[in-house]
Formats: structure tokens, C-alpha cells, sequence
């Protein structure tokens, strides 16, 4: 196909992937407000999710309207998963180039790695109670060890010949370290933190449903309480965008720290 | 000193004596760490309780039933609703995984769908959950499903697209049916990726478990820990932790293990 065409028609996988989300939305308007196949009670009908959107952008619900919620939530994502990298990067950097560093630490990562980090949030629960502090540490543990072990990883993948090259070059340890091992990590950095972005919201959403005062969980955790299907969706759909709209960001940041890199 | 790490880690090796060294100094700062902050009186038992008292609670809960069962019974409870989430999620991915590299139609058509639920976490769905199957069996199973269903079908699909088109096209041009096509190359091709995706999407589903534990269910490792910390014992939710950590470890090591099978017997390096 020639290129001009391509550009000016939409490609087949466009038109197929619209006209397969209408044909869903249509058909989950049609079982509820359509025929009323469904029980409202299991799934709501379209109108009553926006009903719901509307309410709780104009007069809130679960104590915030839902952007309240959102940034919240936002907020204890981007302290907890900043603390992560600050800590767990330069640890896995060291462990990676030191053998004793890595003989040292590895055990104690041999015996925290196996348990998720969401079954800290009992024990985040009884060291910091309901409020931020244990949110963020929660989100701290899911983050930590993907940027150490990565960190770590990468290191030891950079190429042998390129650091013989610039040590034959005069470059000292910081040298080699800053110019050519850390830039080396860098692509295996950020995969690391791209899986543990979206283990970060699967986290806080947990903590959140188990006790929060604000939150996107708290908004999921009271609507399932008063059995409100509409602002469940609601709220779901919130998370998703929440986690979407992260992940693109942190896809910005990596091509304009990795922009040194060929597009692949 | 400065000419051994000429290459960084690269020319740096260990004598095995350092290592071990090493190793158990490591062993011993966690453990001495723990020790310490537990018996200086800094926190309080109630917070933080010493390595041995958390082993002696872990001896109490085997024998003496916790939160309505003994410690065995809760981890049986966990792993069996984990293998029957897992297994639903693994028997509709890892199809329509292989059929939407095969059938770009298909492709076409789930991808969309596909993408606009990916990034709901897998948590997101315990209130639609418990509304839709009740918090008994069903509920955390959707939880479960929800968590290892992405890794199921993105890693059979990418299997299914990494299969040499030559080979597809070898076995047409000696006969092959569609079906013998996915048979004996598609799905012996993807398999590398399809195990790897297996690892994967049994540790999501495993936390995925330990999540919906927390919020919904009445047995497994998770409610102990929710019934200890409900009561203050540290002692309970730390012992709970070790479960999940030794479970979710097991798991691993059993995937592993079909891995390194499977290469043996296939030949292949994934």
C-alpha cells in the first residue's frame, strides 16, 4: 500500500477496533436501558454511570468530588514510587558493581522478594495506622525491589568492552560510572519501573479498600458498601485512567532521558 | 586493589570463602536488625515482635486454631482458590492468546476491548466482584482471574507472533490442515513464551489473592493476617506474611521447574 494512502485512511485495525467497542457499547446499553435484560443491581445501565459521574463531580461522594479522590490517590503514588527509585536504584547501581555489596545484601533480598508487597498492609496498618504514611510505604515495597533488582541487572549487562575502552582512556571509577555503566542501566532502569508503576496502583488501590480516608479506593470501597453499581463503574474507570495516564508519563520521561538511544 | 576492578563486577571474582561470608553477614543483619529494634524497647512488642516470637506464634497457630482454622488449613484454603483461579485464567488466555497471533481479525477485534480493561488493577474489581459472584468462592476468584489473565494472553500472543512465518509456511506447503498448523508448530513454537508468561501471571495471581483476602474472604492466610491485625498481634500477621512468602516461593519454584523440563525435553533455550 502506498504511504500517502495510509496516512490519509484510517488503517483496517482502527475501523475494526471502533466498530468493536460501539458494538459493545451498544450492546450494554441494549441489555440494560435497551430490553432490561439485566438486573440494574448487577450492571448499570450507561445513564446511571453518568448519573453517578455527575454526582460526584458536583457534590462529591465519599467525603471529595472525584478529582479530590484522584489526585489524592495521584499524590501518594508519585511519593511512594519517588522514594522507591531514590532508594532503590542507586542500591541496585552498587550491588551491581560490587560483588561484596551484592553477597551482602542479597540475602536480605532473598527473604523479602517472595511476599507481595500487599501483604505488608496489615502490618503497614499497625505501624502507621489508616493515614498516608503507611500508603506510601506499601508503594514504597512494590517499587523498591523491581528498581533494585533492574538497576542491578542492568549494570551487568553493560559490555565489558566498553568499559575496558574508557578505562584505557584515563577515565576514573566515577567516570566509568557516571559515562558509561549508569547511561548502560538506564533502558533496563526504566523497565523496571514501567512494571512496577502499574504493581503500584494495584497496591494502593488494595490499602485503600482495606482503610483510607480519601482516595479512589475509598470511592470503589463505600460504593460497594451501599451497593451503588453506577459509582463502582465510576471509580474504575478512574483508576484505569489514573493508571493509563501515569504510565504515559513515565514513557515521556524514558524518551527523553534515554533520547541518546536509537529508535528501536 | 584498583587493577582487580579494572572491569567493575566484570573483573572482580569472590573466593568462595568471601562469598559464604559475605552471605551469612547478610543473614545475620537482617536477623540481628530485627533482634535489636524488637528487644530494645524502642517499639513496643505489640508493633514490632522479636524473630522468636514470631517462630513460636508460628508453632502455636499450627496446632491451635486462629481465625476459625489451624495455620495449614488456612494455606491450603489460599492455595486452592489461587490453583482455581489461576487455572481458569490459564485455560481462556493462553487460547485466545495463540488464536489472536493466529487470526488477525481476532486480533483486531480483543485488542481493543483488551487494552481499554488492562489498566483497571486487578483490585479495582473486588466491589463489582463481591456485587456480581457474592465474597464466598466466586468473588476472590474473579480477583484472582482478573490478576493473571493480561500475562496469559499477552504472552501466548506474543509467542504465536514470534514463530518463524518459514516454519508456518514450510508445514502449508507440505499439507498441513489450520489446525495441524497450530498443533504441532504454532503452539510448540510459542511454548517458551507461553512458560515464561506462566511465571509471570501466577505471581499477579497469587498477590492478586492475597488482595482479595484481605478485603473479602472468611479463610486463607490473608483473613489471619486481617483477624491479627484486628487484634494487635504483629505476631499473627507476621507469621501470616511467612505464609504467603513460603507459598508464593513454592509456586515459583514449581514453574520453574516445568521450565527447565521443558527445555530439556524440547530442546529449547527461551
Amino acid at each position: 500500500m502506498a504511504a500517502g494512502n495510509a496516512l490519509l485512511r484510517p488503517s483496517r485495525a482502527v475501523l475494526v477496533g471502533t466498530a468493536t467497542v460501539l458494538a459493545v457499547l451498544g450492546l450494554w446499553w441494549l441489555a440494560t436501558s435497551g430490553l432490561r435484560l439485566l438486573n440494574p443491581l448487577r450492571l448499570p445501565a450507561p445513564s446511571e454511570v453518568w448519573a453517578a459521574f455527575q454526582q460526584i463531580n458536583g457534590r462529591g461522594y465519599a467525603g471529595a468530588t472525584l478529582i479530590e479522590h484522584a489526585l489524592h490517590s495521584l499524590g501518594l503514588v508519585a511519593r511512594g514510587f519517588a522514594v522507591a527509585v531514590i532508594t532503590g536504584v542507586p542500591l541496585g547501581l552498587l550491588m551491581g558493581w560490587s560483588r561484596r555489596a551484592e553477597a551482602l545484601v542479597n540475602p536480605i533480598f532473598l527473604l523479602l522478594r517472595p511476599i507481595p508487597a500487599l501483604a505488608w498492609i496489615p502490618l503497614a496498618i499497625v505501624w502507621f495506622g489508616l493515614g498516608d504514611t503507611g500508603k506510601v510505604f506499601v508503594i514504597w515495597l512494590t517499587a523498591f525491589v523491581p528498581s533494585v533488582i533492574n538497576a542491578f541487572t542492568g549494570v551487568r549487562q553493560v559490555d565489558t568492552i566498553l568499559i575496558a575502552a574508557a578505562r584505557t582512556q584515563g577515565a576514573s571509577t566515577a567516570q566509568v560510572l557516571r559515562h558509561v555503566v549508569i547511561p548502560g542501566a538506564m533502558p533496563m532502569i526504566f523497565t523496571g519501573l514501567r512494571l512496577s508503576l502499574q504493581a503500584s496502583w494495584t497496591t494502593l488501590v488494595a490499602a485503600e479498600l482495606v482503610g483510607a480516608f480519601f482516595g479512589l479506593g475509598r470511592v470503589l470501597n463505600i460504593a460497594g458498601q451501599d451497593i451503588y453499581p453506577g459509582m463502582i463503574l465510576v471509580g474504575m474507570a478512574a483508576v484505569a485512567v489514573c493508571g493509563a495516564g501515569t504510565t504515559w508519563l513515565l514513557g515521556l520521561l524514558e524518551r527523553r532521558v534515554l533520547n541518546w538511544r536509537p529508535a528501536v | 586493589m584498583a587493577k582487580r576492578n579494572f572491569l567493575g563486577p566484570h573483573g572482580t571474582v569472590l573466593s568462595l570463602g568471601e562469598f559464604w561470608l559475605l552471605t551469612i553477614a547478610g543473614f545475620a543483619l537482617f536477623f540481628g536488625a530485627w533482634s535489636l529494634l524488637a528487644w530494645s524497647g524502642w517499639l513496643p512488642p505489640n508493633l514490632l515482635p522479636s524473630p522468636r516470637a514470631v517462630w513460636a506464634t508460628l508453632v502455636r497457630l499450627w496446632d491451635n486454631p486462629f481465625a476459625g482454622h489451624v495455620y495449614a488449613d488456612h494455606m491450603l484454603a489460599s492455595l486452592g482458590r489461587f490453583l482455581m483461579g489461576w487455572a481458569i485464567a490459564v485455560a481462556i488466555g493462553i487460547p485466545l492468546g495463540l488464536l489472536m497471533g493466529w487470526y488477525r481479525l481476532l486480533d483486531e477485534i480483543v485488542t481493543p476491548l483488551f487494552d481499554s480493561i488492562r489498566f483497571v488493577a486487578p483490585l479495582a474489581w473486588v466491589p463489582l466482584a463481591a456485587l456480581w459472584f457474592g465474597t464466598g468462592i466466586g468473588g476472590p476468584l474473579l480477583i484472582i482471574f482478573v490478576g493473571s489473565f493480561a500475562p496469559c494472553v499477552i504472552s501466548a500472543y506474543r509467542g504465536a507472533r514470534l514463530v518463524e512465518p518459514r516454519l508456518v509456511e514450510a508445514a502449508q506447503t507440505l499439507g498441513a490442515s489450520g489446525r495441524q498448523v497450530i498443533q504441532h508448530v504454532l503452539v510448540p513454537g510459542a511454548m517458551p513464551s507461553i512458560i515464561s508468561g506462566l511465571r509471570v501471571s501466577a505471581g499477579l495471581g497469587w498477590q492478586s489473592l492475597v488482595g482479595s483476602e484481605l478485603i473479602v474472604v472468611g479463610a486463607g492466610l490473608g483473613y489471619l493476617m486481617v483477624q491479627g491485625q484486628g487484634n494487635l498481634a504483629t505476631d499473627v500477621v507476621i507469621a501470616g506474611m511467612i505464609g504467603i512468602g513460603v507459598v508464593g516461593f513454592a509456586i515459583d519454584v514449581a514453574l520453574r521447574g516445568v521450565e527447565a523440563w521443558f527445555r530439556r525435553r524440547w530442546g529449547q533455550t527461551a
